[in-house]
């Protein structure tokens, strides 16, 4: 089975500072780790190849020269070979234009790697959280699709993919090629290998530009060429963290609050 | 951390002990120091990731890594689980080291991919209830019969021989000529006259089965012979460097976690009205600690760094240790008293540092043994 990943590296941090300005996301002194539900969609992958050993897992990601540190990071763990999606006239594309970019570089990856029966993204990227892209690529590719993915195996010529649902979880089958996002399943990604870390710092990570991708409408791609922008980014006003009590019987607990109570002259 | 001695494959190694440590050893510490059982899932897992074949040839199944490597992977498992650090020495120094510098090829491949892959575990035979460092004073004996040796022997403190297929034996094969009269021996522990003795209660780094290993008539074939006849301890002395630096490194990720632990206790516990740590004659223990930390951490990556360019170690090698090893049981016994009384509960972390720790300044060279390499290298 082929596999296409696709990767997302996103801030590892919850203070995301933002450019006033642009209102996107500054990239510069945050530590930069694989998006979360990704390493999950790339656990999925290993686990299928780990049934079918002879199966490929490709990683493409797009973004700046510096998501080659977060492509490594998915060959140390489990993926065969890597791509970086980069251009400056790519910058600035919103879920509608990077799904449609992406579409394009994996139909281009397929002429380097063969046809992927699937395409394993993780459901949203924790800084955005649109849960758009995996679902735009789809449609951009014309795949059936399934979200909110635990578990995928293989059955035949389809993927049977365990769901999460909102009154309960559903296996639902697939036909190939598909895309499937995964959210958190139980079990944790496996870690990296020192041998498979060793050759991913010695890996050479191929870049894909607008150059080789001559398909893709220029009026489709990058800040103008997206329908939807940000109007305004901001940090919503924290709320008061109330008061934590917990001594150490439930008794002794409740003298607390009734004492916290009469002092605040509410009782 | 950026140094001099390391590379990025050094880093990536230490960030991938660091993750696996917090993540899976950190939980499980306590118990396995209370239970002093060690989950061999959790050995196996760390074999996985490639910690138990660092140092293993990669033709025999393993990484055929550095000496630096391997600092990384020990420093970094130390700081969360001392105990588990003995699944990699063995695995990496020990009881493979005879094996690789001159076991045949045929023991080489019986052996070592198992070790690598945490599926075997080999015990190392040298200490007897009245020899070690002073090897001279051996007397387990192994005399020649036809194609065979017999052993006799007891060897005491032998970690991991009861869970151990095989256990590297030093015997005497010409007594009359002392430490020169000692060869090496692969025997499996599963030959008639092979025993172990009583399950030993240690103070710390618990979870490690450690027993004596009681040899009555062993017969063991020549080919279990490893290395030349005679030279066994000749050929152990040329691998105590990679040993003594590996000790070394568990000490600096111990004496990291303690100094981590009193920082963050002395910024918590406020006393006469400001935090411990604001108090001037607590701030500079913490100063001092810090120090002496990495002035040993200097020592321990210039004699790995001396070994992996092959310049001459072992001297470098026994003041990494020396120095190390006390400095890691002063820098632990100075965060336990910053814990105060939490300190000497078990329920606090520090208290089992202080026991795990206290075996660096005593196993592979005890701190006097070290002096004695180092004068005795100034000296010559």
């Amino acid at each position: 089975m082929n596999i296409l990943v696709c990767m997302k590296q996103v801030p590892d941090t919850t203070e995301i500072k933002i450019n006033p300005e642009t209102n996107t996301l500054m990239r510069e002194g945050v530590p930069s780790i694989v998006n979360t539900f990704d390493a999950f969609a790339l656990e999925a992958a290993a686990r299928i190849k780990d049934k079918h050993p002879d199966s490929k897992i490709v990683v493409v990601s797009m973004g700046p020269e510096q998501a080659k540190a977060a492509l490594k990071e998915c060959l140390s763990i489990a993926a065969d070979k890597a791509y970086l999606v980069s251009d400056r006239v790519f910058g600035g594309s919103d879920t509608l234009a990077t799904s449609y970019i992406l579409s394009n570089a994996i139909r281009k990856i397929e002429e380097l790697e063969g046809k992927f029966d699937a395409i394993f993204c993780g459901k949203q990227a924790i800084d955005g959280d649109t849960a758009q892209v995996g679902p735009e690529i789809a449609e951009h590719l014309d795949y059936p699709q399934v979200t909110y993915a635990l578990e995928a195996e293989l059955d035949g010529e389809r993927l049977r993919v365990l769901k999460e649902g909102q009154d309960g979880n559903m296996v639902i089958g697939v036909k190939t090629p598909c895309v499937v996002t995964f959210t958190k399943p139980s079990f944790d990604p496996r870690y990296p290998t020192i041998k498979r870390k060793m050759a991913a710092n010695r890996a050479e990570i191929p870049t894909l530009t607008s150059a080789d991708l001559p398909d893709i409408d220029a009026a489709r791609i990058g800040l103008k060429g997206s329908p939807t922008h940000v109007k305004r980014s901001f940090v919503p006003e924290r709320k008061k963290s109330g008061v934590k009590i917990q001594e150490e019987t439930d008794g002794e607990s409740a003298v607390k609050l009734v004492q916290l109570l009469g002092d605040a002259h509410v009782i | 951390m950026q140094s001099p001695f390391f590379n990025e494959d050094h880093e990536s190694i230490r960030q991938i002990a660091r993750e696996f440590a917090e993540k899976e050893l950190a939980p499980i510490a306590a118990e396995v120091d209370a239970s002093d059982h060690f989950p061999l899932e959790t050995a196996r897992a760390m074999a996985e990731l490639g910690f138990l074949g660092l140092k293993i040839p990669e033709e025999y199944g393993g990484l055929g890594l550095d000496a630096r490597s391997y600092v990384c992977v020990m420093e970094e498992i130390a700081r969360k689980c001392a105990t588990a650090t003995i699944f990699i020495s063995s695995a990496n120094s020990l009881s493979t080291a005879p094996l690789v510098l001159s076991g045949t090829e045929e023991q080489k491949e019986q052996i070592l991919p198992g070790v690598a892959a945490g599926e075997r575990f080999i015990a190392f035979g040298l200490t007897e209830p009245n020899a070690g460092s002073d090897a001279a004073s051996l007397t387990t004996k192994a005399v020649e019969d036809g194609d065979s040796y017999i052993l006799n022997g007891r060897k005491c403190f032998i970690t991991m021989a009861p869970i151990a297929s095989h256990c590297i034996v030093y015997a005497k094969t010409s007594p009359e000529k002392g430490a020169k009269g000692i060869s090496c021996f692969l025997v499996d522990m599963a030959l008639p006259g092979v025993s172990c003795g009583r399950h030993e209660e240690k103070m710390g780094q618990r979870g490690v089965p450690v027993s004596d290993v009681l040899l009555e008539d062993v017969r063991v074939p020549k080919s279990c012979m490893v290395g030349e006849r005679d030279l066994g301890f000749v050929n152990a002395m040329r691998t105590l460097s990679v040993g003594r630096i590996g000790i070394a490194s568990m000490c600096l990720g111990m004496a990291q976690e303690a100094i981590e632990l009193a920082v963050s206790h002395t910024k918590n516990r406020v006393q006469f009205g400001k935090p411990l740590c604001r108090h001037q004659a607590i701030a500079f223990m913490l100063a001092d600690m810090e120090t002496r930390l990495n002035a040993a951490r200097g020592l321990v990556y210039q004699a790995a760094w001396l070994l992996d360019n092959r310049q001459p170690a072992d001297k470098a090698a026994s003041m990494a240790k020396l120095y190390a090893a006390e400095a890691a049981i002063s820098i632990i016994n100075q965060s336990l008293q910053l814990h105060g009384g939490y300190g000497y509960s078990r329920e606090y972390e520090i208290e089992r540092l202080y026991r795990d720790v206290r075996v660096c300044a005593i196993y592979e060279g005890s701190s006097q043994v070290q002096q004695m390499v180092i004068s005795g290298q100034m000296l010559k």
